[in-house]
């Protein structure tokens, strides 16, 4: 695949074998800065794992990862990389105020950092609480506000908007969107189709196999199906 | 490594256990209230809790922090944040030296509220320095809690963890002196004593020996937290397969 002059991420050939098994097939794709990117599939396709192969905490078998320049790993990322897990990945017996200091002090962002990204996630008015007490997508949002301190220019995003509702998912899709507006590339794993609309990328991951690179118009376009769902579905049949 | 985020990781798990008041009466009370409880029941036989009481304090700090660091270090493997934590840059240095530090401050406040109320309340007349007994108990802390870093790699679940106890720590326990002498040990299993952790915080509080035994003892348990810290760091890794 060519890249453009202003990759942010960088993906080649990447294979990654776990236990035998193996869960990226060869996947290659670039992106660059501004673009939000939906990686859609179902559950075990592997998104998980490409997502972590970006972030440098998975081993990867065969091909290669780059990441603003540097191989994914490399200690010149730490910190430039906002990363949300699929599990919340944040202290259940810190305060909301508590955990996002504690990684912005990691981060050595100012402490005006903690008001702005609370701000961001809609969580001004729980920071006193224990995370323990809140709501899964509550903790879901805790976790977004850490992967947001610093404003980093790649921001990889495992599952975020599970179990949130319509509104609040709504208005975290105009989040990500303000910040590919700003110049971030991000990438947001999904298995709900229905977010496809929302991106203006997308890749189509299904067992371990990208089916598909493009724009949500021209998956449409390309499989003439009514609706996300069926144009996955269409995909799958086509390859097989 | 970075003093400065070293500190803020032992500031966090401070914060984490100030949250958590059981755990905290679990760390400093109940090792207290135990020393209590078995210096009320050898009321009847003089002078006994003045030999059994001052090796428990050598003995409590490591199992009770085994336990809480090991279990702590665990869910920070298993819930994300560590993984979490190995994107920014936190080195394993800053966190292993985050969580020494703050465990090894509760091991001192825990060993000085032992010390004070056995020396008090419960009539403790040993003949050691109280001191000695403090800084043998913060030692005990350290390898406790070096101990459950370093294991905690190995369990998978929380229930695991707390099994390590029994296989652990409790050989150790049947070793070190409290339940027969070392002296009185078959030669193997002395041999195998004089070179535990556990046992070297009992010799270090047991009276009237010279400073070079005490160095020594001292010295086994610093090259066992050193040991263990360093195998704890090893075994957090920033890339899994």
């Amino acid at each position: 695949m060519e890249c453009s002059d202003h990759s942010t991420i960088e993906v080649s050939n990447l294979r990654v074998v776990r236990n035998g098994n193996e869960i990226l097939k060869s996947i290659s794709f670039h992106a660059t800065s501004g673009e939000l990117i939906g990686l859609l599939g179902p559950s075990g396709s592997g998104k998980s794992t490409l997502m972590r192969s970006l972030l440098g905490v998975q081993a990867i078998t065969g091909g290669a990862v780059r990441i603003l320049e540097s191989h994914a790993g490399s200690p010149s990322l730490r910190g430039r990389l906002g990363y949300m897990a699929q599990s919340s990945a944040v202290y259940l017996d810190l305060t909301v105020e508590e955990n996002i200091r504690y990684f912005a002090g990691v981060l050595s962002q100012p402490i005006s950092e903690v008001a702005r990204v609370t701000d961001v996630v809609a969580l001004a008015s729980f920071s006193r609480r224990l995370v323990s007490s809140l709501s899964g997508g509550e903790r879901a949002r805790v976790s977004l506000g850490v992967a947001l301190l610093g404003s980093p220019p790649v921001l990889v995003l495992d599952e975020p908007t599970v179990g949130l509702d319509p509104i609040l998912r709504r208005d975290l899709w105009r989040t990500f969107g303000d910040l590919a507006r700003t110049g971030a590339t991000v990438i947001v794993s999904s298995h709900v189709m229905d977010e496809a609309a929302r991106c203006a990328r997308l890749l189509l991951l299904r067992d371990g196999t990208l089916l598909f690179d493009g724009s949500p118009a021209s998956l449409l376009a390309a499989s003439s199906a009514p609706g996300y769902d069926e144009a996955f579905e269409r995909l799958i049949e086509g390859d097989q | 490594m970075s003093l400065r985020r070293t500190l803020l990781t032992t500031k966090r798990i401070l914060e984490q256990l100030r949250h958590d008041p059981r755990t905290l009466a679990l760390l400093l009370l109940v090792p207290a209230a135990l020393v209590g409880l078995l210096s009320w029941s050898l009321t009847n036989q003089p002078g006994a809790f003045d030999s059994v009481g001052p090796k428990l304090l050598g003995v409590f700090p490591l199992i009770v922090m085994f336990l809480v660091t090991s279990v702590i270090t665990l869910r920070e493997r298993t819930v994300g944040t560590l993984e979490r934590l190995f994107t920014l840059p936190l080195t394993k240095a800053d966190f292993v030296a985050g969580y020494a530090i703050a465990f090894g401050a509760l091991a001192l406040v825990q060993s000085v509220l032992v010390s004070v109320l056995s020396y008090t309340w419960y009539g403790l007349a040993h003949q050691g320095v109280p001191w000695r007994i403090s800084i043998v108990a913060l030692c005990a802390g350290l390898l406790g809690t070096a101990f459950g870093l370093a294991l905690s790699a190995v369990a998978h679940t929380e229930f695991q963890a707390v099994q390590f106890m029994p296989a652990f720590i409790l050989p150790q326990l049947l070793l070190c002196g409290l339940v027969i002498p070392v002296s009185q040990l078959p030669s193997v299993l002395r041999a195998i004593a004089d070179v535990l952790p556990m046992t070297a915080a009992v010799h270090a509080i047991t009276p009237q020996q010279s400073d070079s035994y005490y160095l020594g003892q001292f010295a086994i348990m610093l090259a066992y937290i050193f040991a263990a810290l360093v195998v704890g760091g090893g075994t957090l890794r920033r890339v899994s397969k």
